[in-house]
């Protein structure tokens, strides 16, 4: 009997495809988006566009808030830990949590090196902006990724660039030839193995999910459409004029992606969605998506 | 034999992908009509919470209960074995209530408890190699249900008839027995509609 395989690892992310994963600060929250159809809850004190707003430091949630969601929903439950900052990861992992995602939207404590995830039982999801980054995290023990887009702008525009450039780079390195695959791995900075696994299979060795940015049923499914396997929402659920109803949309809409009248019908009075940024307003130093690179 | 696996969520691309290789054709099952056009289906893995609000929302209730009474084979696993169950432990309701068993989700714990094995299971030869993902177990079964395999003396795998249930993911390995013996069952079901 063995745990922490990366086959489990892996495993339990390709558990939650076709599915949405709804960040939520409290027990109701929790409940409302389990009601609501979500594959797990990520458990943050603050969502996104909360921690945009506040500034400061970003960190770790509470604990308390992590149990207090653990205990009421029965899916799934994830939690940040800051780029590189070990202690919180096995923290998160000694409180029981499912899923552990190294986050851009926490302020990283360290600007050089990831987590060395491979070490640790419980798995991690990491963001990507580019194919170069998602192999350099699975490198380091991912068993997930996602896209970074641009976290708490409800903008969706940072996600669709991430999930086009990544899928590109994957046609573009099945169609090289095996000598050429050397150089890209070196181009990329990745290890030509990992390289090589994308190449013969034309995909990633992960469930890769779309997250930054969704903010409407027609958003989530876009993302589908362009090849993502679920999707993560931030604040598109809580920061809604009616969370319930945006919630059960989005599940709908997530797994019949391809049903335009069905995405119609659920997108009727839904209500106003979060108040989205246009991307060029923000500051160079208030992006999320360059950080950990 | 052409096997649907029911795409509401989940590790649909696997079981299609095992089902090929043993032999079979597969096809994502996002429609009740479907259900016209295959010969067996499976339900796969994922958050038996969320299908099983999607499985009610689209009408699959009904039409999964009238395909299997019909003799028609279904295999579940994992979350899908829970949407199966008569009678389930805990909050959640009961899904198809098809098979006389009665299931505990998360019954190893969390996720840091989910692991990998090899596992007897009566009719395959050798061990299989077993991945349990927060997996559910069968508590207990009724008279007519057959105890495929135990882990540690709880069920983790059972069959009724036409309906089979496994608590982990034959999906997930390179091993396509368990999808063979489920082709199987669907062939026997065929000739029997046929006769």
């Amino acid at each position: 009997m063995e745990t922490g395989t990366s086959r489990v690892k892996r495993g339990m992310a390709e558990m939650q495809k076709g599915g949405v994963i709804m960040d939520v600060m409290n027990a109701e929250q929790a409940k409302i988006a389990e009601a609501a159809g979500a594959t797990a809850v990520m458990a943050l004190e603050r969502v996104p566009s909360d921690i945009r707003a506040a500034g400061g430091v970003a960190r770790m949630a509470d604990p308390t808030i992590v149990e207090e969601v653990m205990k009421v929903v029965s899916i799934p439950v994830m939690a940040k830990a800051r780029i590189g900052h070990y202690v919180e990861a096995k923290v998160l992992e000694s409180l029981g949590v499912d899923y552990i995602d190294e986050s851009e939207v926490l302020t990283p404590a360290d600007e050089v090196f990831h987590i060395n995830k491979s070490e640790f039982t419980v798995p991690f999801v990491c963001g990507a902006k580019d194919l170069g980054e998602a192999l350099r995290r699975i490198q380091e023990g991912a068993s997930m990724i996602r896209t970074k887009g641009e976290p708490g702008t409800g903008n969706i525009v940072e996600a669709v660039r991430h999930m086009r450039l990544i899928m590109g780079q994957i046609r573009h390195v099945q169609n090289l030839s095996k000598d050429e695959l050397y150089h890209e791995a070196k181009v990329l900075g990745v290890p030509y193995e990992l390289l090589l696994g994308v190449h013969e299979t034309g995909r990633l060795p992960v469930v890769n999910f779309a997250a930054g940015g969704i903010a409407t049923p027609a958003d989530a499914a876009l993302m589908m459409h362009l090849g993502s396997d679920g999707v993560f929402v931030g604040s598109g659920i809580f920061k809604s004029e009616n969370p319930e109803k945006f919630a059960r949309a989005i599940v709908e809409a997530t797994t019949h992606y391809e049903d335009y009248e069905l995405i119609a019908r659920v997108s009727k009075n839904l209500g106003t969605p979060m108040k989205g940024i246009e991307i060029s307003k923000l500051d160079r130093s208030e992006r999320m998506q360059d950080r950990g690179l | 034999m052409k096997i649907g696996v029911l795409a509401l969520q989940g590790a649909v691309a696997e079981h299609i992908r095992s089902i090929e290789q043993a032999g079979g054709s597969g096809v994502a099952v996002k429609r009740t009509e479907q259900l016209g056009e295959i010969d067996g289906l499976i339900i796969p893995g994922g958050e038996s919470t969320t299908i099983g609000k999607l499985m009610r929302k689209y009408g699959f209730i009904e039409a999964i209960r009238e395909f299997a009474q019909a003799g028609k084979p279904v295999f579940g696993t994992c979350a899908g074995l829970i949407v199966l169950a008569e009678r389930l432990e805990g909050a959640e309701e009961p899904h198809l209530r098809l098979m006389d068993m009665t299931v505990a989700r998360n019954a190893f714990g969390r996720q840091r408890e989910s692991f990998e094995t090899d596992l007897d299971v009566k009719g395959i030869d050798t061990p299989l190699r077993a991945v349990f993902i927060r997996a559910p177990l069968i508590k207990e079964v009724g008279p007519e249900v057959e105890v495929l395999s135990t882990y540690k003396g709880e069920i983790v795998t059972a069959r009724q008839g036409n309906l089979l249930a496994s608590s982990f993911h034959p999906e997930l390995t390179d091993d396509f027995r368990l999808h063979s013996y489920f082709l199987d069952m669907a062939k026997e079901a065929a000739e029997r509609a046929r006769s």
